[in-house]
């Protein structure tokens, strides 16, 4: 066999005089990191295969297990560097297109953490959450120019509209890239705290059908699973141009994870490729769009509203006042954090812009074009904290999905391998024996602590503001100031710097 | 007895509003007079119901729906059947583009000739097994991306010259199957696909449709099942499975 210049990301050490031979990390590591030498009479590692998901240390009962960066340093080199490097060696043996999981994790600037909140002091004083009603509650929907009110009652149609108990949503991943299990988690979470998760492109199971109330049911370029019952069972449709993990590129789930019940909810055989490829091969302009905004409308009877994801690209702003134009009810922006169960990897490092820029520029752009009232904007992306969270809302959003976030309080250690399909914590794979270890009911209250914990930490800081509805801070940039940004990030965000 | 809806001046809003509410009403057989260029018209219908349209319906005819079937007394314009789930469409005359657009179940019969990218997406799943048939010719990216189903071209009274299908026919395809009349050339279709030899179910299921085509439009089965059919199938169901390198 010929040399292969792939070396180990990872170091198993293990304690050889705690280590009680259980055996706990070799049955549960899905990579076969570990096994038992009966000659040694001692359990040995494969460091090769150790993704760095830590599912064995977190297992091992006597904490024997130390995961270490392998130490293998390579010629300083500020240009070629260990990642430029190693992953020449990989496409040199493959001639494969480089595969990543989840978001960027490149170093680009973090404009999150450039923007400083603001408090009140003295000349008006701040609200205590604790004894005082806060508003958090949000429609999302498109507003009428004018509403006429006549003996109490609202004259004429308000077209439909979702309610959130709190501005954050759960971001469209499919039953497919991740578990059933995964999704029933984000389903049961999101009925609990009055909110809404997304059925990404891969259809509806039949046992999330009862959650309909707090579905966004997505209809992509592959239209998988995509029927009447279907556009009917949530409680709005999410037309899915772009995702900003992969801009421009569409996506193929691969024939390994389509099981049986993948398949059943796909309705495409077993085994077959599911391939979303880039565009809607009905929508090549904005009036294309609206054609297809309007067919899901007509089929559902105006009952629901219809949204439209977008990447966030250089033209982002422009793009998003067409969409508004073209009818979407709210426009979802997914920055280029945006998490992925696969992309290309050049793709997903490359292309898009941070959701911050963009967020900024299309709210701007929507107000200057006096169209912002008429639709709402969610924007998602990299949402790490509630901080984001209220940054996003005074920067103009209306609400935030969250997906990577989600996964986390699910249990996923970030390791970046989800296309592998053997995620150690049962989330990003359809192995039964993987899929178990995610329990739906732990799940569900694991990520509906995760929303309560930010609502109340929301909450903290607009009472700080002395803001007592989210509604007041929506699009609030005064309560922004930026930190360590050049005069025209700060023209882009339209945020003064602190200080000023 | 028919129930005949008149849709002259009315927009697809309104269109749609009748229709919806007729067969809301329960009428088993509707009639839809003076159409032109309404779009949607019976999106994501269902039920055991018959639309006889008389005139040009708009994009978009039959999208998602489910159940319905639909006789239209001249051409179709853009994504007819779009994501259609099951039901009948039959078309006395051509249709523009993406006809049976990710088409899941059902039935599409067009008499004439289809525009680009007609059949892509389609897929299959058990039982649903979607059928599009196209009397004339296609054009540009038939079957692209098909995953699932069958499509049948037939080239009835094409001049000579005009070829029966555009070029890349069934590029990316990886379900599913076609069936042309006569025989295109190689460089037609798409790197994914294969001609492989006609077998007899082939011919069965080929009679099955084809017997539903000469009821609907008067043509003479056995005439058009004499001539030779160019079977058309994806090398595999899994055509990207090798473009990939894990990071």
């Amino acid at each position: 066999m010929a040399l292969s210049l792939k070396m180990p990301e990872f170091l198993i050490k293990r304690q050889a005089d705690t280590c009680s031979k259980c055996l706990l990390c070799v049955k549960q590591c899905a990579n076969k990191v570990h096994y038992y030498d009966e000659k040694k009479d001692s359990v040995l590692s494969v460091d090769t295969n150790c993704v760095g998901c830590h599912r064995c240390a977190a297992v091992c009962p006597t904490r024997s297990i130390y995961i270490l960066r392998y130490p293998l340093e390579f010629r300083r080199n500020a240009y070629w560097t260990e990642e430029a490097i190693t992953s020449i060696y990989k496409q040199a043996e493959s001639g494969g297109i480089l595969l990543a999981g989840m978001g960027s994790d490149r170093d680009y600037p973090i404009y999150w953490d450039k923007m400083l909140i603001n408090a009140s002091q003295v000349t008006n004083p701040s609200i205590d959450p604790l004894r005082e009603p806060m508003e958090l509650k949000t429609f999302l929907g498109r507003r009428p120019k004018t509403v006429v009110v006549e003996e109490k009652e609202i004259k004429g149609e308000i077209p439909p509209k979702l309610e959130l108990e709190v501005p954050i949503m759960f971001a469209a991943m499919s039953f497919g890239a991740i578990s059933l299990n995964a999704v029933k988690s984000l389903a049961k979470a999101a009925e609990k705290e009055g909110t809404y998760f997304n059925t990404g492109e891969g259809g509806l199971h039949r046992d999330l059908y009862r959650y309909g109330n707090n579905t966004i049911v997505q209809v992509a370029s592959g239209r998988f699973g995509v029927h009447p019952e279907y556009l009917n069972a949530g409680a709005a449709v999410e037309i899915k141009i772009g995702q900003g993990a992969k801009p421009g590129i569409g996506g193929h789930l691969p024939g390994e994870k389509v099981g049986e019940e993948v398949s059943k909810t796909r309705m495409i055989p077993l085994g077959s490729d599911a391939i979303s490829p880039a565009p809607h091969h009905d929508i090549y302009s904005i009036e294309d769009l609206r054609q297809l905004i309007f067919s899901l409308k007509e089929a559902m009877d105006y009952k629901k509203p219809v949204g439209v994801k977008i990447a966030a690209v250089h033209n982002i702003a422009a793009i998003a006042s067409g969409i508004a134009r073209a009818g979407a009810d709210f426009i979802v922006i997914d920055g280029f954090r945006g998490g992925t169960g696969a992309a290309p990897k050049r793709t997903r490092d490359n292309v898009g812009i941070p959701i911050e820029l963009a967020l900024a520029a299309v709210d701007s752009r929507l107000r200057d074009e006096s169209i912002r009232n008429e639709v709402s904007l969610v924007v998602s992306g990299g949402i790490r904290n509630s901080a984001d969270v209220v940054k996003a809302i005074a920067l103009g959003a209306d609400a935030v999905y969250i997906g990577t976030a989600a996964l986390i309080a699910l249990g996923c250690h970030m390791c970046q391998k989800c296309y592998t399909g053997k995620c150690n914590w049962g989330i990003a794979t359809q192995d039964p024996q993987l899929t178990k270890r995610l329990d739906p009911e732990m799940g569900a209250e694991r990520a509906a602590n995760l929303i309560r914990a930010w609502k109340h930490e929301i909450k903290d800081m607009l009472g700080g503001m002395g803001i007592n509805a989210v509604e007041s801070l929506r699009g609030n940039r005064l309560m922004l100031r930026g930190i360590g940004l050049t005069d025209r990030e700060l023209k882009i965000l339209g945020i003064k710097a602190a200080g000023e | 007895m028919a129930v005949s809806i008149n849709l002259k001046g009315l927009n697809f809003k309104q269109s749609g509003k009748l229709l919806k509410k007729a067969a809301a009403h329960g009428e088993k057989e509707i009639e839809l007079t003076n159409v032109n260029g309404q779009r949607y018209i019976a999106a994501g219908l269902k039920g055991d119901l018959r639309i006889n349209i008389y005139g040009t319906p708009g994009n978009d005819l039959a999208a998602y729906m489910d159940g319905p079937e639909i006789s239209v007394m001249g051409n179709a314009q853009d994504g007819c059947c779009n994501t259609m789930n099951s039901g009948r469409v039959i078309i006395n005359g051509s249709v523009g583009d993406i006809a049976g657009y990710a088409m899941r179940g059902g039935e599409l019969f067009i008499r004439g000739n289809a525009g680009y990218r007609t059949g892509i997406h389609m897929k299959e799943y058990k039982d649903n097994v979607p059928a599009l048939v196209i009397g004339g010719r296609a054009g540009d990216f038939l079957g692209e991306y098909m995953a699932g189903g069958i499509i049948i071209v037939l080239g009835l009274g094409i001049e000579p010259g005009d070829e029966i299908v555009g070029n890349f026919c069934g590029a990316g395809m990886h379900g599913g199957v076609m069936y042309i009349r006569g025989s295109a050339a190689p460089h037609k279709f798409g790197k994914e696909v294969k001609s492989v030899k006609m077998e007899e179910r082939d011919y069965v299921l080929l009679e099955k449709y084809l017997k539903q085509f000469c009821d609907y439009f008067n043509e003479n089965l056995k005439k058009i099942m004499e001539g030779s059919f160019q079977k058309i199938i994806p090398f595999n169901k899994r055509p990207y499975g090798n473009l990939y390198t894990p990071h």
